[in-house]
């Protein structure tokens, strides 16, 4: 069901994005890159947060089923932090010819943020599974949302001292209705694409838990 | 076409690749699932079977005693 | 105040300990300063002096990572650790603790460390020295946290950079700026807010990362 949702969404709204939409008056056609790349940044926070709500239930229950709930959201959100920094680089070569800029503020907290979940996962593989474990990872994960704004905010701070050639983008100038409607069509698709995975992969998980568990009682 | 085009279309294209290597990898896993439950089957059918094999003991004994 | 008491005894603890063996701090002067000389050699000629400035940032956070992956070494060959964590007192005293105590080795490394750099590079403002202060306190916070953590891995002392780093970025903007910036006051707000925050965090979530 979310599958086909998000199966439909995503196309109409890619649809919509290639062939109805107008061109951007300054950008021109290079702008739509904006209709998947900033609804793969909103829905890979999305996901952190998702994980942080299921690591705070976690350390607030002490259910173990969190964990697995955690985990798995952590992965879809650095599959889409993945996605948004490539988008990302795409995006900016387009603009400004290079791969990367310190100055595009989104994309270098999208890269604080991967190196901060990345150790999510070195931290999840040098630790023997257990409470312990999900303890420490759930509270990894918090920090981890927490790091967000504090990381935005320091990202912007330092925007003055490292004086990098400024590279600016005409994204948010009054988006036309139609360009918005585009917009929200592709976001709620992504959406319910990173929710189907995440639904897939917990199922994954969950059964891969069973299986051991019905190994180890009939041998 | 243009070289704008080309890089939306690169975008858009790596979104994609992505999901579907995605899928690729699932269809892995699901496999490897599907291996593991018919092993897992094999091993509780031939539990049943061991368990099954002590009961003519008893029967021996009441008819010698 | 049994609290406060419980991590006086603790801290006094880790200081005695180290009074003792003097192998932390030591380490971290000399660490400290061998990566200042490094600097001199890594900078090129036409260097600018705000350049000098992110260095010796840079040395100070990789010279915290030294401190904090000795705060819980002597914990982990003694399984001191453990033994605190089934004592009857708050477990976020011993976080409170051993902040106390690597804030004092982390000290003593900038006393060293700070005249040192101005010898070296460029003079020292008093904004620097409260940024580092504050900084000091951010890192113990964070630090001690994810030490504690790297601790029951099996990884160790390979796992504490990887997750120190990503969160101590905002200290080093903060830190930087308050040593270049013409307004260094905003920088230092956000060091302060940064250790308010995180040290909140730290404090209230410790007793789940060394529990079950």
């Amino acid at each position: 069901m979310l599958a086909a949702a998000a199966a439909g969404l995503l196309l109409l709204g890619i649809s919509l994005a290639f062939y109805w939409v107008p061109d951007a008056p300054i950008e021109g056609f290079r702008q739509r890159i904006f209709y998947i790349h900033v609804p793969i940044a909103l829905t890979a926070y999305a996901c952190f947060f998702w994980a942080a709500w299921k690591a705070l239930r976690l350390l607030w229950t002490r259910d173990q089923r969190y964990d697995l709930e955690s985990y798995t959201a952590v992965h879809m959100g650095v599959i889409f932090g993945i996605l948004t920094l490539v988008t990302g680089s795409i995006w900016a070569r387009t603009s400004w010819g290079v791969w990367w800029t310190w100055s595009e503020r989104q994309l270098v907290l999208f890269l604080v943020l991967f190196l901060f979940y990345s150790a999510y996962f070195m931290l999840r593989f040098s630790v023997d599974p257990g409470p312990r474990r999900a303890n420490m990872s759930a509270v990894y994960a918090l920090f981890g949302v927490v790091l967000i704004p504090v990381s935005f905010l320091a990202i912007r701070l330092a925007d003055e001292l490292i004086h990098p050639v400024v590279f600016t983008r005409d994204v948010n100038s009054n988006l036309v209705g139609s360009q918005l409607l585009t917009f929200g069509i592709c976001f709620a698709g992504m959406l319910a694409l990173a929710a189907s995975l995440y639904t897939n992969e917990l199922t994954g998980k969950r059964l891969d838990e069973r299986l051991s568990e019905l190994r180890e009682a009939l041998s | 076409m243009t070289s704008a085009e080309k890089y939306v279309t690169a975008a858009y294209l790596v979104v994609l690749a992505v999901v579907l290597a995605y899928i690729v990898i699932y269809a892995f896993k699901l496999s490897r699932l599907e291996r593991e439950v018919a092993e897992l089957a094999e091993l509780a059918r031939r539990r049943r079977e061991t368990q099954s094999e002590p009961e003519p003991e008893p029967e021996r004994e009441e008819v010698a005693g | 105040m049994s609290y406060l008491e419980d991590v006086g005894t603790l801290a006094a603890k880790d200081l005695r300990l180290e009074l003792r063996s003097r192998d932390t701090v030591p380490a971290m002067l000399l660490f400290v300063v061998s990566t200042l000389v490094v600097f001199n050699f890594a900078l090129p000629a036409g260097a600018s002096a705000d350049a000098a400035y992110g260095l010796l940032w840079a040395a100070l956070v990789f010279t915290a990572i030294l401190g904090l992956t000795r705060a819980f070494a002597a914990e982990r060959e003694q399984r001191v650790l453990d033994g605190l964590v089934l004592a009857p007192s708050d477990r976020s005293a011993i976080w409170l603790g051993k902040v106390i105590a690597v804030v004092a080795f982390l000290g003593l490394a900038e006393i060293v460390a700070l005249p040192a750099f101005a010898l070296f590079f460029q003079p020292v403002s008093w904004e620097l020295v409260a940024g580092v202060a504050l900084a000091s306190v951010g890192f113990a916070a964070v630090g001690t946290l994810l030490a504690a953590m790297a601790a029951a891995s099996r990884a160790r002392e390979l796992l504490l950079p990887l997750l120190f780093l990503p969160l101590v970025i905002p200290i080093v903007v903060g830190g930087v700026g308050a040593s270049i910036a013409d307004d260094p006051g905003r920088y230092l707000g956000f060091l302060a807010l940064y250790d308010l925050i995180f040290a909140i965090l730290s404090w209230a979530s410790f007793e789940y990362v060394v529990t079950e």
